[in-house]
């Protein structure tokens, strides 16, 4: 009896293994399918994927594995373009200056708005990222010299020499995708880790946590402002690849976006994220092709998700759910 | 120090709607326990049936009623179809699930109303302006929006506070097995609150609408809004979310009005009226976090939970 069942689990895990396997090829190969077939529209819409999918995944190192959701989490999309942008117009392209900054600024801000935010728990967490997101929003508005509500067009992309030309769009894709794996296998140490044992422990009972002598703020902390850091750069390649930043980049449906993805794919897994934004954006895509209104069935869809599937699409996967 | 009180009533006209919205929202989060990210449809469904009903009857007032009792309908059906089965699960389903419902919604409204917005007229007598104090004009229509939602405010404290199924709201909130196993219909009772939530926002919405155009997406600025008043009140409490929504709509209201000017007497114009914008646009949120920083749980915490 026992040795089925585990037979039978360890098939699941093969089922689960074999789509994230798929899933890193298929991403790997987009643009050989692009230079076959001619399609830049293909790469253009991957390169989106992946850069969302870096964006939820940080997301995800909070939400589904801390127990932290902050509803506010575009603001480091927000925030890493705005580096690129601001620094793009004063004249400095290096990239070598733009993305650290991105990175840096996006952990200052997680340092200190984190350092507020956890003092609350629950919906009250929720609200108040948003507040803080929706404040940074307003800030954004309010710079005229960089467009103010319409937001400006980068007009060059992060300069990292010659030899290295973002504006080549395989190779920019491939920088994405690398971004992204180094990513995954970052989270997937640090959930893995002793430190991680500790943020998923805090999900579970942090009053526990405390009383076996674990500083939990501090750690949760930490776990903000990574998380953070990631998204950052997820927005600093945003900002190079669509040329263009504005405040919408933060408004707060963009942080639900990430939070459907997150929750669509499943938030449970390492790949959760991934898969929720490859989902979302191409069924957007692919909807909005053959109706006019694709929102009528993407909605339902949501909803349906939300009421019948545990741990969102990773759900179906199989059971073997981690905690 | 005119100009000052109009602002005043103004911020006190936004607050009225804000508490509109926020009531529902509260009962339903307190309640329920439900994050419904799909209220703001409800709003703009008001808006869209009071249009609609006010040009086919050809009277304010009866568009205004017919459009009330259409969204507690909505609101019913919505809450029997889907929001039902979203009770059992988490917080984050709830988002994923009712962020699903906004999207419905909005491309609904596309389908059956068209991407254009409507304008909702208001009747001449309501048009005009009427002297509140010595040189102090202030339209009939706004008092009107004040004084309406004063009496639904004091409906809803006699409702809640004054009767029986007041007592099972309260009951409900407190601890809802138990009050099911007491034989009382929970779900009736939960598809009614919904229901009530959901006129309450449709009332907000059509009230909103001869002001503002009747558009898409029109609630989802003023849920977030009305989200921040439910934190700063203190969620699940209907007399916190009255004074946070005063105290919001004054803010925000009072802030876009001076902020802007004060800056002026320290900066050049247009750093003054950008940054001022600015400002004033975050003043709520940056009230809310300073609430929630200083009074984690709001500022009327729900006694029990």
């Amino acid at each position: 009896m026992n040795t089925q069942f585990d037979r039978r689990r360890a098939a699941l895990f093969n089922l689960r293994f074999t789509v994230n396997v798929a899933l890193v090829v298929i991403l790997a190969l987009v643009p050989v399918y692009a230079a076959l077939t001619g399609s830049s529209f293909a790469m253009t819409l991957f390169t989106r994927v992946i850069i969302l999918s870096l964006a939820a995944l940080s997301l995800n190192l909070i939400m589904g594995f801390g127990g932290m959701v902050s509803f506010g989490h575009a603001v480091y999309l927000g925030i890493g373009g705005y580096a690129v942008g601001i620094l793009a117009k004063e004249g400095i392209t290096s990239g070598f200056v733009q993305w650290p900054l991105a990175i840096g600024a996006s952990a200052f801000y997680a340092l200190v708005v984190g350092a507020l935010c956890l003092r609350t728990r629950g919906v009250y967490f929720i609200m108040i990222t948003l507040a803080f997101a929706q404040m940074a929003y307003y800030v954004a508005s309010g710079l005229d010299r960089y467009g103010g509500d319409d937001g400006q067009t980068v007009y060059h992309r992060s300069n990292f020499g010659a030899a290295f030309d973002l504006n080549n769009k395989t190779l920019f894709y491939y920088v994405c995708f690398a971004v992204l794996l180094a990513a995954l296998y970052l989270v997937w140490r640090l959930v893995n880790s002793r430190f991680g044992m500790v943020i998923r422990g805090t999900r579970s009972n942090e009053r526990r946590m405390r009383a076996i002598g674990f500083p939990t703020f501090r750690y949760k902390l930490v776990c903000f402002v990574i998380a953070g850091a990631i998204c950052g750069l997820a927005g600093a390649l945003l900002a190079n690849h669509t040329n263009f930043i504005s405040p919408a980049m933060m408004h707060w449906t963009r942080s639900g976006d990430l939070i459907v993805m997150a929750v669509l794919g499943g938030m449970q897994a390492l790949f959760g994220p991934l898969i929720g934004a490859m989902t979302f954006l191409l069924l957007e895509e692919g909807l909005s092709r053959v109706t006019e209104y694709p929102d009528l069935f993407l909605g339902p869809l949501l909803l349906a998700v939300a009421i019948y599937l545990n741990g969102g699409i990773d759900g179906l996967l199989g059971g073997a759910r981690r905690d | 120090m005119l100009y000052f009180i109009e602002q005043l009533l103004n911020g006190v006209q936004l607050g009225m709607l804000l508490f509109l919205l926020a009531a529902g929202l509260t009962l339903i989060f307190g309640i329920m326990d439900l994050v419904n990210l799909a209220h703001g449809s409800l709003y703009m469904l008001g808006a869209y049936f009071a249009a609609s009903f006010a040009a086919w009857t050809d009277s304010f007032v009866l568009g205004a009623i017919l459009a009330m009792l259409a969204t507690l309908v909505a609101g019913m059906v919505l809450e029997v179809v889907a929001i039902r089965r979203l009770y059992t699960r988490s917080h984050l389903d709830h988002v994923l699930g009712t962020f699903g419902l906004l999207l419905f919604f909005n491309e609904l409204v596309r389908l059956i109303w068209g991407p254009a917005g409507l304008t909702l007229s208001l009747p001449s007598e309501m048009l005009s302006a009427v002297e509140l104090l010595p040189g102090l004009y202030y339209p009939i229509y706004r008092l009107v929006i004040i004084g309406v939602t004063l009496v639904v405010a004091a409906f809803l404290y006699i409702v809640v506070m004054r009767t029986r199924i007041g007592m099972l709201i309260r009951a409900g909130a407190s601890n809802r097995e138990m009050v099911g196993a007491l034989g009382v219909n929970i779900k009736l009772l939960y598809t009614l609150i919904f229901g009530l939530g959901a006129a309450l926002a449709g009332l907000a919405g059509l009230m909103q609408a001869p002001i503002l155009t009747v558009q898409i997406g029109m609630g989802e600025n003023i849920l977030i809004s009305a989200f921040v008043v439910v934190t700063i009140g203190g969620i699940g409490s209907i007399r916190g979310a009255f004074v946070a929504a005063l105290i919001v709509g004054m803010v925000d209201t009072v802030g876009r009005a001076f902020v802007p000017d004060l800056l002026h007497a320290y900066l050049s114009e247009s750093a003054a009226s950008s940054l001022g914008r600015s400002l004033s646009s975050m003043s709520m949120y940056l009230l809310m976090a300073i609430v929630l920083v200083v009074r984690p749980g709001g500022l009327f915490p729900a006694a029990s939970k």
